[in-house]
């Protein structure tokens, strides 16, 4: 395949580019789903093709193609120098990127169980499995299961002279029970909602969820929720379990320290940031203990932000987000890291696949563990909401002021959880959400999420991230505004 | 943002995507006739040894020029052609995609899908795919759209930019252009086919304290004027400078189209007769019975003018035009093949792409319009809240139907019949049965576009007591 993309980086210099970089992608996925005891979905879909991005004039251009063809190559890097060309009719400077070493290199994520050599039948079973347990407690009206995989195989060539290939394998799974009493529609996710928890891993992860043994408890509690009590409004401690806190990472700091964001490239779709440049390094975004790293390398987990290298060629690393409460740094790429006073990008250009163009996109953001046990962290809590598993989600397009509600929460009497709770949710404003946490739970509770279906660019891209974190401890929340008659 | 908000948008967005997707960067990129669709369909058909094979095709190009700062930032484009076959085995199905059309490859996805299909139990209510159909002929394919060339496309942003930093002010958009073809085959004889380019212009003007949006989008490109719809983001950027803070609360609320579409598209699967019989539809329990005003009628009409998309849905069946509200009484539902036999009513052309868990959706909806102008909605209101767009909206309750989201780029405060002052965004938490139920005013339904829901005509209204619950920093 690195002799399709040397064709079309070398095409790129006949026509009169300055750079180029070219990706040949090869993708394979499986999704499986169920719903009330019969296969929903059921399907493969494989896609290979070619891009490739010059800077020719000045201004930058991109291309792509299915056609793996002397011609369509061929083709595909004339008409990319051709757009760069058209681009710098509205030109204010030329583009100007940090230096960076060339690569050659070859990487795959380690995993144990290759999802797509497992039989199909088991894979089916397995799920249907987990929907009848759903089914068998009384008031479920839909249960539904998923499973997908996802192989990436990405071969990059440069004009620096990098060449680098690699293999990421995706794995994810999870379940829902939906229940429908009265004038209410309730429902439970295991192991989160929408979609369940993904990772660059094998089958192995599919297994370690045991997703059948949960389906009985996330059943009941979607039946239960009918008749649990509605969480309370107004001002309250609030503690998040760690796949909830997962979302509000990548809500509230995984998106405003993108730096394209805030430099206004998205200001016409996403938005833009409130963590304007002159904030970098003098911001208390959060309270002293609270401390994030956006971080791509293998050793911080097997997660969806994680690889060897970005699509634009820069090696993993990690970079402090927020340190004891600081804002120390933004996501960067080699177009921009200099804005910021960096010499280097920060290795954060990642593309959904062959036929989009690499963009910053959030690594592993993820909260690192602090010293609490969970149950000493309960106990040491008078009055307070537990909430966990998200159930919806909405922030401002400057990333301030946002709303999440889940599917279930817990009031916390006494240092003891007491009773169920539903509808809960609660809204803030993001430095003064971060700058309340009190309390975060130690490593042994640490769980790296991974949320498959981030949304950013034009055209719309989705691309997986990874956030890690334990439950957490907030102060003075306001609770309830979602449900507010 | 985090997009996915239901575990059947994938799908739905699938069925979308042949309404908008693709358009080549270059004229010279070759988009398939019906001929050339027919022929690789017959080839992959005959390629297959199951009970039953369906074929889809999908082809086309897409090119999107991107600013931001006054200046091009992104200018990308692609082609793509995708085969996707779908077989039955002894009443199993499955679907296997590639867009590899080799021969080699060919045969690979359709031992892919048997495969697949012959790995499950039984599909209970399988039914035997449908024969050949008539489809209502309609006509979205625009030579001067799909000719459109990147250079076409930088010299209107080139003309746009120019003019907003002449204001001083800042702009930042797109300028998409593109073109597509599509076939759908089976073994029983069914062929459907379809052509069509898209072109879409959306730009944000940017103050030191405000914004302004404007965006729409055609399969002609002749539909809109960039530098109009330009000149329309910079006057709301510059009205509303140094914005006020006015308090959250039940308010009378103008919504532009946008807003519309951007809200009441989330009702759209609340209208499949799977989502009902999920009970997971907010008309479950509801149908025919008055859970709107009376000002509020709505239909899915794949043919009307203002629509876009094919003809046929993803088994091959004729989209039909369904009354879906008729003066605030939900009186039908739209059904696939499948849903239709096992609720005992006419499948409608409404199904998705099997197999799928979710059904079928309308995706073509229509709202009735009325006559009352944005100025005459303006000029009536003594104190009101005008929304350009809203936006990050997301379902709090599935049943009330309560959403949650942002107003952005262009909230206005209106006192004594005139635009006031710009105001900071609100939070709404606001239930959209009860929203349709407060509409006081409606004007002429136009093609909107938003970024949350699929393009749809609609009027802009003006709303009675909506929920405004927290209001933000700018």
């Amino acid at each position: 395949m690195l002799a399709w993309t040397d064709l079309a980086l070398e095409t790129a210099r006949v026509r009169g580019a300055t750079f180029a970089d070219a990706r040949v992608v090869d993708v394979r996925l499986r999704d499986l789903s169920t719903k009330n005891g019969e296969v929903g979905g059921l399907s493969e879909d494989e896609s290979l093709g070619l891009s490739i991005r010059v800077i020719a004039n000045g201004s930058w251009g991109f291309a792509a193609t299915d056609r793996l063809t002397k011609e369509g190559v061929q083709a595909c890097a004339a008409q990319a120098v051709a757009i760069a060309r058209a681009s710098s009719l509205a030109k204010l400077h030329d583009v100007v990127m940090v230096p960076e070493q060339a690569y050659v290199d070859t990487w795959q994520n380690p995993f144990i169980k290759d999802p797509f050599a497992i039989p199909l039948e088991r894979q089916l079973a397995l799920l249907l499995a987990a929907d009848a347990e759903m089914r068998r407690i009384k008031g479920v009206t839909i249960s539904e299961t998923s499973m997908q995989f996802r192989r990436l195989e990405q071969w990059y060539s440069s004009s620096i002279g990098s060449r680098i290939h690699q293999v990421k394998m995706q794995s994810g799974a999870g379940i829902v029970a939906t229940t429908f009493s009265g004038d209410e529609i309730q429902k439970r996710s295991y192991p989160s909602s929408f979609g369940g928890q993904h990772q660059l891993a094998g089958y192995e992860l599919i297994e370690a969820l045991d997703l059948v043994a949960h389906a009985p408890r996330v059943a009941e509690e979607a039946v239960a929720l009918h008749k649990a009590a509605r969480c309370p409004d107004g001002e309250h401690t609030l503690i998040l379990e760690s796949s909830q806190l997962g979302l509000q990472i990548h809500e509230s700091i995984g998106h405003p320290i993108e730096l394209d964001r805030v430099l206004g490239m998205e200001a016409n779709f996403a938005g833009m940031s409130f963590l304007t440049t002159e904030k970098l390094g003098k911001l208390r975004y959060a309270s002293d203990i609270v401390n994030v790293v956006a971080d791509a390398r293998l050793e911080h987990g097997p997660g969806l932000g994680t690889f060897a290298y970005d699509d634009e060629g820069v090696p993993a690393q990690c970079t402090d987000i927020i340190k004891q409460g600081l804002f120390t740094g933004y996501l960067s790429n080699r177009e921009n890291a200099s804005i910021v006073g960096l010499n280097r990008s920060g290795g954060t250009m990642r593309a959904e696949s062959w036929n989009y163009l690499p963009m910053i996109r959030m690594t592993n953001i993820s909260l690192l563990p602090g010293n609490w046990g969970y149950q000493d962290l309960i106990a040491d809590t008078d009055d307070a909401v537990l909430m966990e598993t998200n159930r919806s989600w909405s922030i401002d397009d400057h990333r301030y002021q946002f709303q999440f509600s889940t599917e279930i929460a817990w009031e916390i009497k006494g240092g003891k959880k007491v009773r169920m709770l539903k509808n809960p949710s609660y809204s803030g404003i993001t430095t003064e959400f971060w700058n309340s946490c009190d309390a975060i739970c130690s490593r042994e509770h640490w769980v790296l999420w991974g949320t498959p279906n981030c949304g950013k660019g034009q055209p719309m891209q989705t691309m997986g991230t990874g956030h890690g974190a334990s439950p957490a401890r907030f102060r003075k929340i306001k609770l309830g505004a979602a449900f507010a008659k | 943002m985090t997009p996915t908000r239901k575990s059947f948008i994938k799908a739905v967005r699938k069925a979308a995507q042949k309404k908008v997707v693709a358009g080549p960067a270059v004229a010279a990129l070759h988009i398939p006739s019906d001929t050339e669709l027919r022929g690789l369909a017959e080839r992959i058909l005959r390629l297959s040894d199951a009970d039953e094979t369906e074929v889809e095709i999908d082809a086309g190009a897409d090119a999107l020029t991107r600013f931001a700062n006054n200046t091009i930032h992104q200018n990308v484009a692609e082609q793509m052609l995708r085969v996707s076959v779908r077989t039955v085995f002894d009443g199993r199905t499955a679907r296997a995609t590639t867009n590899k059309i080799d021969d080699e490859s060919l045969c690979r996805v359709v031992l892919a899908s048997g495969e697949l299909a012959r790995s499950q139990p039984k599909v209970p209510g399988l039914l035997p795919m449908p024969g050949p159909q008539k489809y209502l002929k309609v006509n979205r394919y625009f030579e001067d759209t799909a000719e459109a060339t990147p250079q076409d496309r930088a010299r209107a942003v080139a003309k746009v930019v120019a003019a907003t930093a002449k204001s001083g002010q800042t702009a930042a958009g797109i300028f998409a252009t593109g073109a597509s073809a599509m076939a759908l085959a089976n073994s029983k004889g069914l062929f459907a086919a379809h052509r069509q380019t898209r072109a879409e212009f959306s730009i944000t003007i940017m103050e030191q304290d405000s914004s302004g949006w404007a965006k729409s989008n055609s399969p002609d490109m002749r539909q809109f004027d960039p530098e109009a719809l330009a000149a329309s983001a910079s006057r709301k950027a510059a009205t509303s400078r140094a914005p006020r803070e006015v308090a959250p609360g039940r308010w009378t609320v103008i919504l532009e189209p946008s807003a519309v579409l951007d809200l009441v598209g989330f009702l759209f699967y609340d209208f499949a007769g799977t989502a009902v019989r999920d009970q997971r539809s907010c008309f479950n329990k509801r149908m025919g019975k008055k859970v709107m005003g009376a000002n509020i009628s709505l239909r899915d009409d794949v043919a009307h003018p203002l629509q876009s998309g094919p003809p046929f849905d993803g088994e091959g069946m004729p989209r039909q035009q369904v009354s879906l509200v008729e003066s605030g009484v939900p009186k039908n539902l739209v059904y696939a093949r499948s849903i239709a036999k096992k609720m005992k009513t006419k499948p409608t052309g409404h199904g998705l792409s099997l197999p799928n868990e979710s059904g079928e959706a309308p995706i073509n909806l229509v709202f009735d319009g009325g006559t009352t102008s944005l100025d005459e909605m303006v000029a009536t209101s003594d104190r009101a809240i005008l929304l350009t767009r809203v936006w990050y909206i997301r379902e709090v309750d599935p049943y009330e139907k309560v959403l949650t989201g942002m107003t952005r780029d262009g909230s206005f405060l209106v006192e004594n019949g005139k635009v006031a002052a710009g105001i900071r965004n609100f939070r709404f938490n606001q239930g959209i049965l009860e929203m349709l139920s407060n509409v006081a005013q409606l004007g002429p339904a136009v093609r909107a576009a938003g970024e949350e829901s699929f393009d749809m005509v609609v009027p802009a209204m003006k709303v009675n007591n909506f929920n405004f619950s927290e209001v933000t920093k700018f």
